[in-house]
């Protein structure tokens, strides 16, 4: 009798929680799998489809370029998202002066909506007046066309989605950093281990699951991007930016055609899934 | 007390004169306090620390600095070839112009309603949900909670589409809860939550309940005053995230009237003048900024808190 009055009151609190869980969380999950076999406009009745949407996001002649785009940026992303803040993050704690200036400034891109250093930068990247062919100029450097070119066009993205995102990888790694005993230190230094030698055996081995774990979601979080391209390029020049997550909204929200969409997500999903499951075993075999 | 600080002033002065003053070492990091203070050490560092400060204020706040006298600036002197660094003739019209085209008092006051309501109904939902799963512990509680972790491995993007689908079939377009109830079914809070209600200590909840109180009544009078550290953290990082996204509100808050000041932005960033969205960006990140001023700390132990250990 007690036990189910407690279970009763404690799926009473529960019950809110469950309902937005099975409403806006679980269900999609379930539709979209649904989805990605649908022919649905929202407006007519969803038709089955079998595997059409899936056809019709392969032959897509945007879906290659939009794979290779999404693997191109993620690899430049973590080149500079990853490695740099980790850099950084080195740097800094081996500071011992305007500490909290530098960790503020470093994560006040972080706390502003993207939306402003995507316009910010976009003017930036202007090739007339913008800020940054300015610069080259006065360093005696020809312009670039920046966003305008397809061969620059994909690092400039980076370029901001680094500087925007890149404050909490580094906060992170600091207090990570400043988590290693320092005896560990000590021990190296009286066997003579130099500089490198003690971030190479002591800071990498002690911070690995922290650097593995930011691994895993920067990847996550890179392969997913969308803003930048839809506000700096609109996929373009020549599709050069037109990333999957960007294809997939045009093809849901400009062409109406949601099936496309969820089969194009479905396919974003299992490559997110499967590096997950490669990063989780990656993990455990470092704790075993 | 006059001679104490006399004699320390004097120590000081002392000091200074005898050698520069050693770079003080409160913790040990690679580079050992030594090596640190050996002559060469001391200037590789100052030459360091040097190059970075100016590195990071040119990366960090040299833009939000272009973007404030962009503001400033006017049009004419913002094509101008090399840009001027100091503005001209400084004129606000610029930000008095931007409020008006942009119609940044509603979307402000907008996106501050979302902001706050999310807030509200996630905390409501989230912290009754972790207070369940810690202290009631109801049958297949863990697994509840599993399914609910189980939804961070799915990237936002992806459930986009099906979210969005559901969302219209329900009806709420241009709905706030369109917004609200999405941001409460967030699994790292409950997570995060559930994790410092555990240690509440079990006597505590076991007094209260001898001397009569109801599971809601511990829940208001002993587990939530004990938590606000962590509610703090979470309730910031809740409205700053809501303050700051993009994607979904661009797609359910569709209405001119109805958009957050992101959406409403990047709607009409194309119709006016560079002055003027610089002097929108401005307006719109005044909030941000001074959130991240009042709570930098709490900001940054949430940061840390819900990775390391997680």
């Amino acid at each position: 009798m007690q036990i189910l009055r407690r279970n009763l009151t404690a799926y009473g609190f529960l019950c809110a929680a469950l309902a937005c869980f099975t409403v806006f969380a679980w269900y999609p999950m379930v539709r979209e799998f649904i989805l990605s076999f649908q022919k649905t406009d929202l407006i007519n009745e969803p038709i089955w489809a079998g595997l059409d949407n899936f056809k019709t996001a392969f032959l897509d002649p945007a879906f290659g370029e939009a794979w290779l785009n999404t693997l191109e940026f993620t690899l430049l992303a973590l080149l500079c998202g990853y490695a740099v803040p980790f850099v950084v993050a080195l740097v800094l704690n081996e500071l011992r002066h305007a500490r909290a200036y530098l960790r503020f400034v470093v994560y006040l891109p972080v706390m502003l909506p993207p939306i402003v250093a995507v316009l910010l930068f976009r003017w930036f990247y202007d090739p007339g007046p913008g800020l940054f062919n300015q610069v080259l100029d006065v360093l005696g450097l020809p312009p670039l066309a920046w966003l305008d070119s397809s061969s620059t066009a994909l690092i400039s993205l980076v370029i901001v989605s680094t500087w925007m995102n890149m404050g909490s990888a580094t906060l992170i790694y600091l207090a990570a950093l400043q988590n290693i005993p320092p005896e560990l230190y000590e021990a190296a230094e009286l066997d003579g281990a130099g500089i490198w030698k003690r971030i190479r055996h002591v800071t990498i081995p002690q911070t690995r699951l922290i650097l593995l774990l930011m691994l895993m979601l920067q990847i996550v979080a890179t392969m997913q991007v969308f803003i930048e391209p839809y506000m700096l390029t609109g996929g373009g020049p020549e599709n050069a930016t037109v990333t999957v997550a960007y294809l997939m909204f045009q093809n849901a929200f400009t062409l109406q055609d949601y099936g496309s969409a969820g089969a194009l997500g479905m396919m974003l999903m299992i490559v997110l899934l499967v590096f997950a499951a490669f990063q989780l075993r990656l993990t455990r075999e470092d704790k075993a | 007390m006059i001679s104490v600080g006399a004699r320390a002033a004097t120590g000081r002065k002392r000091g200074r004169k005898r050698s520069p003053k050693p770079i003080e070492v409160q913790f040990r990091t690679i580079v050992s306090p030594h090596q640190l203070n050996s002559r060469w050490g001391r200037r590789i560092y100052w030459l360091v620390l040097a190059a970075v400060l100016v590195t990071f204020t040119l990366a960090f706040v040299f833009p939000l600095y272009w973007m404030v006298t962009g503001a400033l600036k006017t049009p004419e002197e913002l094509a101008q070839m090399p840009p001027t660094l100091v503005p001209a003739e400084p004129s606000t019209d610029a930000f008095f112009e931007a409020w008006d085209l942009f119609d940044i008092g509603t979307l402000l006051a907008n996106t501050a309603y979302y902001s706050l309501g999310g807030w509200v109904v996630c905390m409501a939902v989230d912290v009754s949900a972790a207070y369940a799963l810690s202290k009631l512990r109801p049958m297949f509680g863990n697994v509840i909670l599993g399914m609910m972790l189980a939804t961070l491995m799915i990237p936002a993007m992806v459930v986009l589409i099906p979210l969005y689908v559901t969302v219209v079939d329900l009806g709420l377009l241009n709905n706030p809860w369109a917004l609200w109830l999405p941001a409460a079914a967030n699994g790292f809070n409950i997570f995060l939550l559930k994790r410092f209600f555990d240690s509440i200590p079990r006597e505590l909840i076991e007094a209260a309940q001898i001397d009569g109180a109801g599971p809601v009544r511990i829940l208001r009078s002993v587990v939530l005053p004990i938590s606000r550290p962590i509610l703090g953290v979470v309730s910031i990082f809740t409205i700053v995230t809501s303050f700051k996204d993009f994607v979904w509100p661009l797609l359910v808050m569709t209405d001119s009237d109805r958009m957050t000041i992101s959406v409403g932005l990047s709607q009409t960033a194309g119709a006016v003048t560079q002055n003027q969205i610089m002097g929108g960006l401005l307006i719109t990140s005044i909030p941000m900024i001074i959130v991240f001023f009042i709570f930098q700390r709490h900001i940054m132990a949430g940061l840390t808190a819900g990775s390391i250990k997680g």
